[in-house]
């Protein structure tokens, strides 16, 4: 089955809009995702039918409610095909979720000394807190170099483990490269070694399907609004044997199972991590976009994806004077680009004029603009919302740009 | 000319533009006319660091006016830059401490000023206006 792309861009109401008087032309997925009307809906439905605090009370509402939640919570296991559904824990978004496993991983494994194994074309989210992890045990961080192309050196991998190394974090697709990560064999190096690998899977979970099984990842990270979801919501998933073995992360309401104050237990998973009142309404709007997505299909999805990353890359890579940043082999709808002698914040002012959205900057991956010895990129980010109507649209406003700052 | 009337002919300038291309070409215009900043003064401790662009910004006392140069890496912020510089420069600090910053505005630049932008120029505009202060400090004012 193909896909009506005309027909999916009606689920978007956000995207029938004029910016400065022009169709909007929304390119910036990579920093997030418009939402189908079954989301807005579903929180709508919340909030105006069935709100009520879940996990606490013995009333009718709350009961539903709970149910709700705890089904959203089936909803991503099943999404992910993770073995149980407690070992989904819900966070605000990635960035909860990775800075959950750095401090409470890191209080029970790391020590002085001790390496932290991550790349260079991480996010900051997947740096600073393993930096700040790091600071408080005085262990050391490692760093994965990447080839011109943007790819993982594995052999340089290989040679950064060493008997200190406590923990692997990788991304499994780069937010400025669009390089998707082969994070099966990244992890296959690191388990022969006994070591776990957390994933950060924001930037892959709305282009490919995911499984955490086939990967054998010990944690995988996500946020619900670059799935189509809403904001706030984020998923960790990490395998039973490290959740129960790792300490909480905060503290306080629900996560607790009895307390007094000479000494407080703790609830089992998935609540030991999830302290206070949950976002439930986000949960809930998510297993909503998981199942909007479902229903088109990400094999459908990531075909068509592909379809526009090629012909933006053929056409947009026709341009004198652009240069693609990230050419990997394996590269999902991300593409970042410079304009020789054109500053990326001049280009993106002109570019937005023109109604369309890209992100300009060095995309919170500062290391990588090093690497590739820019101050900043360019990046147009494709959904399946999106066409090569679009993509046109995008290289007339560059030629534009080109003119204007010659 | 006082701080508003040079505001007023900025404003005047721009009226003949109701096209944001060609103000934008304006602007320029405007960045290739602004000197290049001496690159002695191009230092770490002028640098005003947007997430986006930076921007630049020397200032001295030259008897009782302040003398404002500036530069950015971006074309588009250095000619707002420049007229900021237009607008700021030999004034005396006090008139900048009392003078009301609205030509952006008016002539539909000030989006360029927002807090979310992160180009430098707020942070330029508030530099200029803690110089003033300094300068007036100084002055024994």
């Amino acid at each position: 089955m193909s896909l009506d792309v005309h027909k999916i861009r009606n689920d978007f109401p956000i995207l029938s809009q004029e910016v400065y008087k022009k169709p909007l032309v929304y390119f910036d997925n990579g920093a997030t995702t418009q939402k189908p009307q079954i989301v807005i809906d579903e929180e709508i439905k919340v909030y105006s039918q069935e709100n009520s605090n879940i996990h606490r009370g013995v009333h009718y509402l709350s009961e539903q409610l709970t149910q709700r939640y705890e089904d959203a919570r089936k909803t991503v296991q099943s999404f992910i095909n993770a073995e149980h559904n407690h070992e989904i824990v819900f966070t605000s978004g990635t960035t909860e979720a990775i800075n959950l496993v750095a401090f409470s991983f890191g209080e029970q494994y790391v020590a002085e000394g001790d390496e932290i194994i991550v790349s260079t074309m991480e996010h900051h989210a997947n740096i600073v807190p393993w930096q700040m992890l790091c600071d408080r045990k005085k262990a050391k961080l490692k760093i994965i170099p990447i080839n011109d192309k943007g790819e993982l050196l594995i052999d340089e991998y290989k040679k950064l483990i060493s008997d200190k190394t406590k923990i692997v974090a990788v991304n499994h697709v780069s937010n400025v490269l669009g390089t998707v990560n082969d994070i099966k064999q990244i992890i296959d190096i690191a388990h022969k070694y006994d070591i776990p690998v957390l994933i950060d899977g924001a930037q892959s979970i709305q282009h490919e399907k995911v499984d955490v099984k086939e990967y054998d990842c010990d944690f995988f990270v996500f946020s619900g609004h670059k799935l189509y979801g809403p904001t706030g919501i984020g998923v960790l998933y990490g395998k039973e044997k490290w959740l129960n073995s790792i300490p909480p992360y905060k503290t306080g309401g629900e996560m607790i199972k009895k307390v007094s104050f000479e000494k407080t237990t703790f609830n089992e998973l998935p609540f030991k991590f999830e302290a206070g009142t949950p976002n439930y309404t986000s949960a809930i709007g998510l297993a909503a976009a998981i199942n909007y997505i479902d229903n088109i299909g990400l094999d459908n999805i990531a075909l068509y994806e592909k379809e526009l990353l090629d012909y933006a890359t053929q056409k947009l890579g026709s341009i004198k004077g652009l240069n693609i940043i990230g050419t990997a082999d394996n590269k999902v709808s991300v593409f970042s680009f410079d304009l020789e002698n054109i500053h990326h914040y001049d280009a993106g002012m002109i570019i937005d004029k023109m109604g369309i959205a890209v992100r300009t900057g060095h995309h919170c991956a500062e290391p990588l603009m090093n690497r590739f010895n820019v101050e900043g990129t360019i990046r147009a980010s494709f959904s399946f919302y999106n066409t090569k109507e679009e993509i046109d649209k995008l290289y007339d406003a560059i030629l534009t740009v080109q003119q204007m700052f010659a | 000319m006082t701080l508003n009337e040079r505001q007023d002919e900025i404003i005047e300038e721009f009226s003949i533009y109701d096209d944001w291309m060609d103000k934008y070409n304006y602007l320029i215009e405007l960045s290739k006319d602004l000197p290049d900043l001496d690159p002695k003064y191009k230092v770490q401790e002028n640098l005003i660091e947007g997430c986006q662009s930076k921007v630049w910004l020397q200032a001295n006392l030259d008897g009782d006016i302040i003398r404002f140069s500036a530069d950015s890496d971006a074309i588009i912020t250095k000619g707002i830059a420049a007229l900021l510089v237009r607008v700021f420069d030999k004034l005396k600090p006090v008139e900048i401490l009392n003078g009301d910053l609205y030509f952006l505005d008016k002539i539909g630049l000030q989006q360029n000023l927002s807090p979310t932008r992160s180009n430098g120029l707020l942070a330029m505009v508030k530099q200029i206006k803690l110089y003033a202060m300094a300068y007036n400090v100084k002055m024994g004012n």
